[in-house]
């Protein structure tokens, strides 16, 4: 398969790995172990699939970074969208992996056996089609996730607003991929040596985001793309800078990845949505500017407006460690609840939810930890 | 006797134990199935027993029941999948597939020719299987009952005296064979629902495999069989890990994929390993015998693409571990709920 077995190959990955060892070798005692935050929970479901945490030496160490994003969706959404499908009639339409997501009333999935109407869909555009075939009932999207998909977004609304499909409306819950790792780097109990960037993100960004991470906290960052040997190239690509003294952002993943990213759907982003001045991330609290609003234009299609929903803040179960894992603060296993009371069949944190959760992929793939 | 025009539809009339039922069954099912059995119309079927002593000690007796949608997909219908699904299991005993029974529950309004499809199929799947199907019952349903038509089917096998197969006899060192490339039902499952917009020609495996499975038992000694359906390849080789008390490792370069299964897989962060199968099976298989094994399987139409995957292990018990291409090991756990797709 193109793009994916040349990503895969045993040669290729023994090479790579060597690269690692030898850079290594020039980083000073006291640095190690370096600690590498993958930022993209794609990359931390990599890691854990391929084992690559088993190829690579001590020396290295990953802190499983905030950009899952149904493992950062805080307990409150979660409420507010059973809200709308429980209390207001809506047809709620949310992204599949958000349905297991626990909040104070349960998760979606449990709502949706109590009878709400909610529906996974895989596209914003699939959830106008059925307000579409249901003109008499009131359809909301779930609107979930970083920049990756707040262009869908952004585009579903256009069409809507240019159809004049008036039942449909979206709960806006998009974040930015800047702000927490800004917050993180604040964070004196935090240390990180480098960054492993995320690929999907950053193909609609580009890589200025990143550049106050060289800029302002002297750390390198370098973009990686989703196979094994992508991951293990750009971590050499931050091993070598670390080594070198130096912070750069660079870009492992330039198949993808252009260094002004996707202009058309920055564009429609920045029609549909402004900042909002302050969001709330599981684990790491609330944090300015961290998330998206619709802009004035589009604000008759907000469903928090039109059906009087508050937005809801609800603290974060007894004994969780999500919040300090997120951090980097705590291994998943470290937790105290972890495996014992919150598993992938009954999570209590988020991370245990997603596929792309620390907590899930350490409990999937590693259970003898 | 054509009662029934061509756009008809199925009406609460139809299950209502009157004449416009018992007209569908006569006309559709009992001339469809068309076996003696049957054709009795009373309400059980009679079954001899002295040509079942004859073929073996003991009766394999499995039951399912299919609520696929949609009704009909690439590579096969719901009646193909309910007359697969029960033969089957069955089959995974070693036994030798015999008589069915089969129950629909319809929701009123389905097409009537769609259900004559449904049934023309599992006629032709049953014939393909050398089953019977004997007895069984119709009830249809009011609108939103039920989601156009859910089939039940039991079904019955002879075990022949010489076969004991079981999870509990599987043993360290013994390997672990597939009959095929896994995961392509629950991927054309997924393309036919067309909710991903992907294109593509990937079509169910939905077969019967106790053709398979005889060829299997005459190349030698197998110790346990299962057929891979929901939870796929991941929830059996966890069922026999478990039961067995015994621990397996696959190789993931050794597991047999089609292209697209692969690709949709990619896309969606799906496990293909949990993905499910109708008509492959696995096959734990002492080492001696799984050349022989896989050999008859490969010469049979239904094992073409057969691959021994893995091995038994007397490592942690009841644990199923993947060797990646790289060297390291990840757990494969028992699947949890269904898969839900990534979001991104």
């Amino acid at each position: 398969m193109k793009f994916v077995d040349e990503f895969r190959d045993p040669a290729a990955v023994k090479a790579a790995l060597a690269q690692i060892e030898s850079a290594l070798t020039q980083v000073p005692a006291s640095r190690k172990p370096l600690q590498i935050m993958e930022v993209c929970g794609g990359h931390t479901h990599a890691i854990f699939k391929f084992a690559l945490g088993q190829l690579l030496p001590d020396d290295i160490e990953f802190v499983h970074g905030p950009g899952c994003p149904v493992c950062v969706l805080p307990r409150g959404r979660i409420d507010d969208a059973i809200t709308l499908a429980e209390e207001h009639g809506v047809i709620l339409c949310s992204y599949g992996d958000a349905l297991r997501v626990p909040g104070d009333k349960g998760s979606l999935q449990d709502a949706k056996s109590r009878g709400a109407d909610i529906r996974v869909v895989y596209s914003p555009l699939d959830a106008l089609a059925l307000a579409r075939e249901y003109p008499n009932k009131q359809v909301a999207f779930f609107a979930l996730g970083f920049e990756t998909t707040a262009p869908a977004t952004a585009l579903t609304l256009k069409q809507a607003a240019l159809d004049g499909v008036e039942n449909f409306s979206v709960l806006c819950h998009h974040i930015t991929i800047g702000p927490p790792l800004r917050a993180i780097l604040d964070d004196p109990g935090i240390r990180i040596d480098g960054f492993i960037g995320p690929g999907h993100v950053s193909m609609i960004t580009g890589e200025q985001v990143y550049d106050f991470i060289a800029e302002d906290y002297a750390k390198p960052l370098v973009i990686a793309g989703f196979e094994p040997l992508d991951l293990l190239q750009a971590l050499a690509m931050v091993v070598k800078q670390i080594a070198a003294a130096e912070a750069r952002v660079e870009n492992q993943y330039r198949r993808a990845v252009t260094s002004v990213g996707n202009r058309i759907a920055q564009q429609a982003m920045g029609e549909v949505f402004m900042p909002a001045p302050e969001s709330d991330w599981r684990g790491l609290g609330a944090i300015p500017e961290s998330g998206l609003m619709l802009s004035e234009a589009f604000r008759p299609y907000d469903a928090e407006a039109r059906f009087g929903i508050g937005r809801t803040s609800v603290a974060e179960p007894e004994g969780c460690g999500c919040a300090r894992v997120l951090r980097g603060q705590l291994k998943p296993h470290q937790c105290p609840l972890f495996g014992t009371i919150c598993k992938p069949q009954m999570p209590v944190g988020a991370l245990m939810v997603s596929s792309e959760g620390a907590c899930a992929a350490y409990y999937q793939y590693r259970a003898g930890v | 006797m054509t009662v029934l025009a061509k756009d008809a539809i199925i009406t609460l009339a139809h299950g209502s134990g009157g004449q416009a039922m018992q007209q569908l069954i006569e006309t559709h099912f009992v001339a469809a199935f068309d076996n003696s059995e049957l054709a009795l119309m009373e309400d059980q079927a009679q079954l001899p027993l002295a040509e079942l002593t004859l073929a073996g000690d003991r009766l394999s007796f499995a039951t399912d029941s299919f609520v696929v949608d949609p009704l009909e997909f690439p590579g096969g219908d719901i009646g193909k999948l309910a007359v697969c699904g029960t033969v089957n299991d069955v089959a995974m005993a070693g036994a030798i597939p015999k008589y069915l029974s089969c129950s629909f529950i319809i929701e009123e309004g389905l097409a009537l020719a769609t259900l004559e499809r449904i049934v023309q199929s599992m006629a032709v799947t049953a014939r393909q299987a050398g089953v019977r199907i004997v007895t069984g019952d119709t009830k249809v349903v009011h609108k939103g009952a039920c989601d156009k038509l859910f089939i039940n089917t039991s079904g019955i096998g002879i075990v022949p005296v010489d076969r004991q197969l079981g999870a509990r006899f599987i043993q360290s060192g013994d390997k672990v064979i597939v009959s095929g490339t896994v995961g392509d039902h629950g991927a054309a499952i997924l393309q036919a629902r067309g909710e991903l917009a992907l294109s593509g020609t990937l079509e169910s495996d939905c077969q019967p495999l106790n053709g398979l499975v005889e060829a299997m038992l005459a190349a030698g000694s197998v110790r346990a069989l299962r057929d891979a359906t929901r939870g796929g390849v991941a929830a059996v080789a966890n069922e026999m890990a478990s039961s067995a008390g015994v621990g397996i490792t696959l190789a993931e370069s050794a597991i047999p994929l089609h292209p697209q299964v692969r690709g949709v897989s990619e896309i969606l962060g799906l496990d293909p390993l949990l993905m499910a199968n109708e008509g492959k099976l696995i096959a734990v298989v002492p080492a001696q015998h799984s050349e022989a094994v896989l050999a008859a399987m490969r010469a049979h139409p239904s094992g073409a693409e057969a691959a021994i995957i893995g091995e038994v292990t007397n490592g942690s018990a009841g644990q199923v571990k993947v060797s990646g291409p790289f060297g390291g090991e990840r757990l494969l756990p028992m699947p949890v709920g269904e898969q839900l797709p990534r979001i991104c």
